[in-house]
């Protein structure tokens, strides 16, 4: 019992890890309708800003607070220089210019900062907690808490705030936002900027466990995309609930199914990926989209 | 009515004139090239054989993503997994069972047709971003499985399997590099001219029907599942005998080489290349192949800094791929063309054109 | 239809084929009077990124050497390209190296993979693949591949210093190993293992008294992390822990095991002694204890503080390779290997042929190197394509930072 329960603190100690980035893809989708493939490898850059700036001797709030900022202008540049020109392009040379922007992020952060792993500290403390026999680490609770906040404050942003009404307009119907008087390109900046600004939140949340060289993100990408898609990637809430999930249910097929063993882990939760996209084609809680022909 | 004279009359015959003098330009040019193909393997070095070997294989695996994404509107991110499944499909059966290599490419198509056509049923139930999420789980769960214990007797384990390089047969005078240069030129020709076909014929139509409107396909009685399937399928063939043929090229698999970032290139280079076009295929093989090493040369010290700027330089300049930029290049070119030199030949034309009135 | 510009693809093809040209001019390979040729691949990009450092040392060591005016009067032009880690790249950039660079040999090519690919073809084309920088043991095959030598201590010898020390020191011990699901891990396993029974064997254990395998745990490169693979080896009972880990999940390895509360006798390979990249971001409390081995200088170890040949390697890397780290193990490393070329060249003189450069390089007689650990000699033969076979344990002091060698030097056995 306790080993079990000691593979689930694991697991969501991972599934923590790879909401936070999905909470970011979610953003960028309810603001833009593209997934950016690159918001792992901006989470990491701005991740590499952090601790540039503690590192020259800011006390941590102060360069997190900093970065948040840089981040999000970050974001907002980006969108406005590198992805409007291809607004109106079809989606996939959207998707060639998001590889484009990963491998720039990639392989600028390893010229700048080389490949040599860093510590990244964490204001929750670093010491071990033990309850019983299972053990934690504080920062995790902290990393998961601050994920659920993130969640909180998106959910209630797209929800009550008319700023959030207008980005979800804007994402959805472009030509219908603008014929009302919304300024759809600064919408579509915002969410940019609002994605880069929650990616460095994921970033700096997650150097300290896993350690920062410029592969932070790379592993947790796929598996937050693969979260925020089976929760549904129209549901921020799903998504985490699929961040979660992802992370339990590999740790623990890895545990207990004896004859795939660690090696096939991986394959163990896609499965239960594509099983579950098989019968829910939206996600588990996406919202089912109705076309009428 | 003078039909010798009545045609140039119209915008619309002289875009007809031109058309056809533009096709009587395209067969020329294409043999020309095909010539030229021919003979480049003796001029250039041996090194540079093998380069463009290697673009041939990736040419023909992005002809079947092309089939799948251009021509049929549905998406994959894990074509790697195919190409792996064929690579080491041809490896284990040359190095386990000693089959000639020949055999082995035949083998790789119908095992991956196969495996595409089986992945292609379920994939019917998901769309658009699920389905890039269902394929990259495939591409995933390659190396993992690759390297699984159970099986490790045949695939060779992390160690990866070497296969010798096979010679020219019948005693052909080329030496081996060469020879593997004209066999995937040639497989690329066959698989070309089958896509070709294929895309010309009821299937093609509905394909793209499908793509374009899936509903009024099926409300024509198009059978989309049927043919949603059997596009993947073929798609996965395509792909699968590239595999094989790269396994022969290079030498060498090893569970690692068909990473997530292999299915992530094949993507690049449809759609840099020009999706819905199969010369497309061709250009974003020699994209995929040659440009990371111009980017090398050109920045040491963050060389995929430059591919990805690059890649965002053509999204930018030719949005329709490079083919949709040769297409608009070769349009404009057209609009020059003189629309007539003899009378003769402009008689033989306009008998053509009007033989239906 | 069939949409070909045949006219552009005919000119780019045209223009590919001036190029193509361009390099095709056969010269005598890679030497003249005044240049020697060395290719280098190495992974500037992809998943081993981390180890670019090391040609960029190896290229930075070339060119002081260069200013100081070369070997015999020759200076080395170092070409080096990326593979990514990717065998397919490596088969392109060797076989560009040798046929249209005519390099006179390639050296250190990175990883086993990578270099499995190539090792056919090095040897069918008779050019030297000379100090790979992998551990395989199977590069050290004289008969069956008389073109290919490796150059650090190879890992099956490594993991056997450490089963010997397991029978050795702890009883009845419990063992679990974590190990990386990849050639480079597989290949510590398989020595791990194979040293095991032959030291049970000639100990004359049995029963409970013998040291057993109570668990493994692989994980792939792509995983975000390794915490649940620990997990797993805790509470499988085990005391003692091998970890056959790269840096970054050592110290995700090392530190999961401190918090967890658990204190085995944990073994950590080689690859993964840094204390600036390994130890210090696992904390150094957690790292405590922990055994290895080293055959190189430690630049942080403070008994090197003060030491000629680290200063000196310091005030080149501050010349030569400002932006490198100063704190990198690698770093040490490439410049190490880099004058045992140097070396090998040197013995060759003027007589610069594959086969002699080669012969030279099976021809080391108890050369030195003053970055590596004192005793520790490059020592190669016809026969003995291993250069380097000594290796000292070493375990690590929480309190001081440091590592501290104990026992004699090792040699294989």
């Amino acid at each position: 019992m306790e080993i079990f329960l000691q593979q689930v603190m694991t697991g969501l100690a991972n599934g923590g890890i790879y909401a936070s980035l999905a909470l970011a893809l979610v953003m960028i989708y309810h603001s833009t309708n593209h997934l950016n493939f690159a918001q792992g490898e901006m989470a990491m850059f701005s991740t590499y800003i952090a601790w540039t700036l503690i590192n020259a001797g800011l006390p941590y709030w102060v360069a997190f607070v900093i970065t948040l900022a840089v981040s999000f202008a970050g974001g907002v540049v980006i969108e406005r220089v590198v992805v409007r020109p291809f607004e109106d392009a079809p989606v996939l040379n959207a998707v060639i210019v998001f590889i484009g922007l990963l491998v720039i992020f990639n392989s600028l952060a390893g010229w700048i900062w080389t490949y040599d792993i860093k510590q990244f500290p964490t204001p929750f403390g670093d010491h071990p907690v033990q309850l019983g026999n299972i053990f934690f680490r504080a920062h995790d609770f902290g990393a998961i808490g601050v994920t659920l906040f993130v969640l909180l404050v998106l959910w209630a942003f797209f929800r009550f705030t008319p700023l959030g009404l207008a980005m979800r307009a804007s994402a959805e119907n472009p030509v219908s936002a603008r014929l009302v008087g919304i300024r759809v390109g600064w919408m579509l900046a915002l969410g940019w900027g609002l994605a880069a600004l929650i990616g460095a939140v994921a970033g700096m949340m997650v150097a300290p466990v896993l350690f920062l060289d410029p592969s932070l993100m790379s592993g947790v990408l796929i598996y937050s995309f693969a979260a925020a898609l089976f929760g549904g990637i129209s549901s921020p809430g799903g998504s985490v609930f699929g961040g979660f999930f992802v992370g339990v249910a590999e740790v623990l097929s890895g545990t207990y199914v004896p004859f795939i063993g660690n090696d096939l882990k991986l394959i163990v939760a896609l499965i239960i990926i594509i099983g579950v996209l098989l019968v829910r084609p939206s996600g588990l809680f996406g919202k089912v989209s109705v076309s009428r022909v | 009515m003078d039909t010798a004279n009545a045609p140039t009359g119209t915008v619309a015959a002289e875009a007809a004139i031109r058309r056809d003098r533009a096709r009587t330009w395209r067969i020329w040019a294409v043999a020309a090239l095909l010539v030229v193909t021919c003979v480049l393997p003796f001029v250039m070095g041996d090194y540079r054989v093998f380069q463009f070997t290697l673009a041939f294989t990736y040419a023909l695996a992005l002809l079947g993503l092309n089939l799948l994404i251009g021509f049929n509107g549905q998406f994959s991110l894990g074509h790697g997994a195919f190409y792996a499944i064929g690579a080491y499909t041809a490896a284990v059966m040359i190095h386990q069972w000693g089959i000639h290599y020949g055999w082995t490419l035949v083998a790789a198509g119908i095992v991956c047709g196969v495996a595409g056509f089986l992945f292609g049923i379920p994939a019917l139930r998901i769309q658009g971003m699920y389905l890039a999420l269902a394929t990259l789980a495939l591409a995933l769960a390659m190396p993992p499985l690759l390297k699984y214990k159970a099986w490790e007797a045949y695939t060779g384990g992390v160690q990866g399997i070497f296969i010798n390089k096979p010679h020219a047969p019948f005693g052909l005078p080329l030496n081996p590099d060469e020879w593997l240069y004209f066999l995937s030129l040639g497989v690329l020709l066959i698989a070309v001219v089958v896509a070709h076909n294929l895309l010309n014929g009821r299937t093609g139509r509905a394909m793209m029907a499908i793509r374009d409107n899936p509903i009024a396909a099926e409300a024509m009685g198009i059978n989309t599942a049927l043919y949603k399937s059997l596009t993947f399928g073929v798609s996965a063939l395509f792909t699968g005998v590239a595999g094989a043929l790269s396994c022969i090229v290079v030498q060498f698999v090893a569970p690692d080489s068909y990473s997530v970032f292999l299915s992530i290139t094949l993507l690049v280079g449809s759609v840099v290349g020009g999706l819905a076009s199969i010369s497309g295929a061709i250009y974003g093989a020699f994209f995929i192949q040659f440009i990371p090493n111009v980017a090398d040369a050109i920045s040491k010290a963050a060389p995929w800094a430059i591919y990805g700027l690059f890649l965002i330089g053509f999204m930018f300049v030719m949005p329709g791929g490079i083919a949709g930029f040769m297409n608009m290049v070769w349009s404009r070119l057209q609009r020059q063309l003189p629309l007539a030199r003899r009378r003769g030949a402009e008689a033989g034309h306009t008998g053509r054109t009007n033989s239906k009135t | 239809m069939i949409k070909r510009n045949a006219t552009v693809l005919f000119l780019l093809l045209a223009g590919l084929l001036v190029l193509g040209l361009a390099g095709c001019e056969k010269k005598t390979p890679g030497v003249t009077k005044t240049e020697i040729k060395i290719g280098h691949i190495n992974p500037y990009s992809g998943p081993a990124s981390a180890y670019g450092t090391i040609g960029r040392t190896e290229a930075a060591y070339f060119k002081m050497l260069n200013e100081e005016g070369g070997i015999n009067g020759r200076k080395i032009n170092f070409i080096s390209y990326d593979d990514g880690y990717s065998p397919p790249k490596t088969v392109e950039q060797a076989r560009k190296l040798v046929e249209q660079d005519n390099v006179l040999l390639i050296f250190q090519s990175l990883g086993t993979p990578t270099n499995s690919a190539i090792w056919q073809y090095m040897n069918d084309k008779k050019v030297p693949q000379l100090f790979v920088a992998t551990g395989a043991s199977k590069w050290n095959d004289p008969q069956g591949h008389p073109w290919t030598m490796g150059w650090q201590p190879n890992y099956q010898t490594e993991a056997k210093i450490y089963a010997r020390y397991v029978v050795q020191n702890i009883p009845g011990a419990k063992i679990g190993i974590l190990y990386q699901n990849d050639d480079y891990g597989k290949d510590y396993l398989t020595g791990f293992k194979a040293g095991l029974e032959a030291n049970i064997a000639s100990a004359g254990l049995s029963g409970d008294k013998a040291p057993k395998i109570v668990m493994e745990q692989s994980y792939e490169v792509s995983e975000p992390t390794i915490d649940s693979e620990v997990v797993n080896l805790k509470n499988s009972g085990a005391n003692v822990l091998v970890n056959i880990t790269t840096p970054k999940f050592a110290a995700q390895a090392v530190k999961k095991v401190a918090d967890l509360g658990w204190h085995p006798t944990q073994f950590l390979n080689n690859v993964s002694i840094s204390i600036d990249s390994v130890m210090k971001p696992a904390g150094l409390d957690a790292s405590n204890g922990i055994i290895s081995t080293a055959y190189l200088k430690d630049p942080d170890d403070a008994e090197w503080k003060d030491d000629a040949s680290i200063a000196k390697w310091r005030e080149f890397m501050q010349k030569y390779y400002p932006d490198g780290s100063l704190h990198s193990g690698n770093n040490v490393f490439g410049y190490t290997v880099a004058q045992t070329l140097v070396q090998v060249l040197k013995q060759a003189g003027d007589n610069l042929t594959r086969e002699n450069v080669m012969k030279e390089a099976a021809n080391l007689k108890d050369f030195e190197v003053s970055t590596l650990l004192p005793g520790i000699k490059i020592n190669t033969s016809p026969t003995d394509f291993a250069p380097i076979e000594q290796m000292q344990l070493q375990k690590f002091d929480g309190k001081k930072g440091a590592w501290v060698r104990f026992g004699e030097v090792l040699g294989a056995n």
